[in-house]
């Protein structure tokens, strides 16, 4: 890929956006109980918000807000707070993913709420982490021809 | 063999045209999926998501409750289902990059 | 006669949706293009499952207040929307398998185009 060099006028409107769709997908990760939203809708829109960093910024600089390390790190993490939350389950004398035995609330209901809270966080993070690992995987290395 | 295809195509279209015939009408309530119990008297998936799951999980939102809780095993499947395409992802696009730094560009797998 | 059009014919536009997908499989010659025939197969899939989920009168699945009795036909059926929110995701991801597929083959013979990649094949295969 030929290193275009960047637009001020698109650089500045893409910070500027950015960080409102992180906190949106984060306000529908953790909403997702009460309205429309939960770990998936809110992790695509947590990854929008990094690629149109990575997109307005060319090269290293759209590195810096969330680098290429840390994909499959987090995604990986994502996927054990799933497992994690089911094992608990599991270690506190009850079947996998039954939250009912998490000792998070007095109130059975509550306690599942929070499971459900806990797997969604996992969710969210696993699909912000691929997504953008996907993306940066595809334009990896295209200086062929 | 294009004309095939176009006639295979069409074929094709006009059999799922009449399948869907048989469908149930959209949106009506007496319909099988739609209604409180299933013909052997058991009552219906859909229902009893719907009466339970305030109850149950303390989430107006069902879709989550079904997500999450009563269908957890499934969304289990699907997110190790996304973590290996990002990892096969990764693992097809960065060994070229490893290779190109011997600097050999041509030599491809 | 109208009532069955009525109740019917939202499947049969999903079905020619479906029928453009599996268009863009079988006739189109360019892998891109074959994948972007897959994903519009995709999306009929889940629009017809979004459509079987209806109740005429319904609202969307989310608890507007705290009810004592909960009537099952005052909120449309929660299941189909949870399996295809699933499927979306699912299907973003493996179309991102399909690209990188994709750049490797055109890495490997410098062509997207079925017709030439099975001559270079055949070429390839004495050695």
């Amino acid at each position: 890929m030929k290193e275009a060099e960047n637009n001020p006028i698109v650089s500045l409107i893409a910070s500027i956006v950015s960080p409102f769709i992180m906190l949106f997908g984060l306000y529908v990760i953790f909403h997702g109980h009460y309205s429309p939203g939960g770990g998936f809708q809110g992790g695509t829109l947590m990854a929008a918000s990094i690629i149109l960093i990575r997109l307005a910024h060319s090269g290293q600089t759209g590195q810096l807000q969330f680098p290429a390390t840390l994909n499959t790190p987090l995604g990986s993490l994502g996927v054990l707070i799933y497992y994690g939350t089911g094992l608990a389950a599991l270690w506190w004398g009850g079947q996998f993913l039954n939250y009912a035995y998490l000792p998070l609330a007095q109130a059975i209901s509550w306690r599942r709420s929070w499971g459900i809270l806990m797997v969604e966080i996992g969710v969210g993070l696993a699909v912000m982490a691929i997504l953008v690992s996907i993306f940066d995987d595809l334009l990896e290395d295209n200086s062929y021809d | 063999m294009r004309v095939v295809n176009y006639i295979l195509l069409g074929v094709f279209f006009l059999l799922l045209i009449y399948a869907s015939t048989s469908l149930f009408y959209r949106g009506d309530l007496e319909a099988l999926v739609n209604r409180e119990k299933s013909p052997a008297n058991s009552p219906n998936a859909a229902a009893y998501y719907i009466r339970h799951a305030y109850h149950d999980t303390h989430s107006p939102n069902m879709v989550t409750a079904i997500l999450a809780d009563y269908r957890g095993y499934d969304t289990l499947g699907e997110e190790t289902v996304i973590l290996t395409a990002g990892l096969i992802c990764f693992l097809l696009l960065r060994r070229e990059r490893k290779k190109k730094k011997k600097s050999s560009p041509e030599k491809k797998q | 006669m109208i009532k069955f059009l009525l109740g019917h014919y939202a499947y049969w536009f999903i079905l020619a949706l479906l029928v453009i997908g599996l268009y863009g499989l079988i006739i189109k010659r360019n892998l891109v293009k074959k994948v972007i025939g897959l994903s519009i197969f995709q999306v009929a899939i889940i629009l017809f499952f979004i459509a079987s989920s209806t109740k005429w009168g319904a609202t969307v699945p989310v608890l507007t207040d705290h009810q004592e009795v909960i009537q099952s036909a005052a909120y449309i059926n929660p299941l189909p929307h949870t399996l295809m929110l699933t499927a979306i995701v699912v299907g973003v991801a493996t179309s991102g398998v399909a690209f990188a597929l994709i750049i490797l083959i055109y890495r490997r013979y410098r062509t997207l185009n079925e017709n030439e990649l099975l001559e270079r094949l055949k070429e390839d295969e004495p050695e």
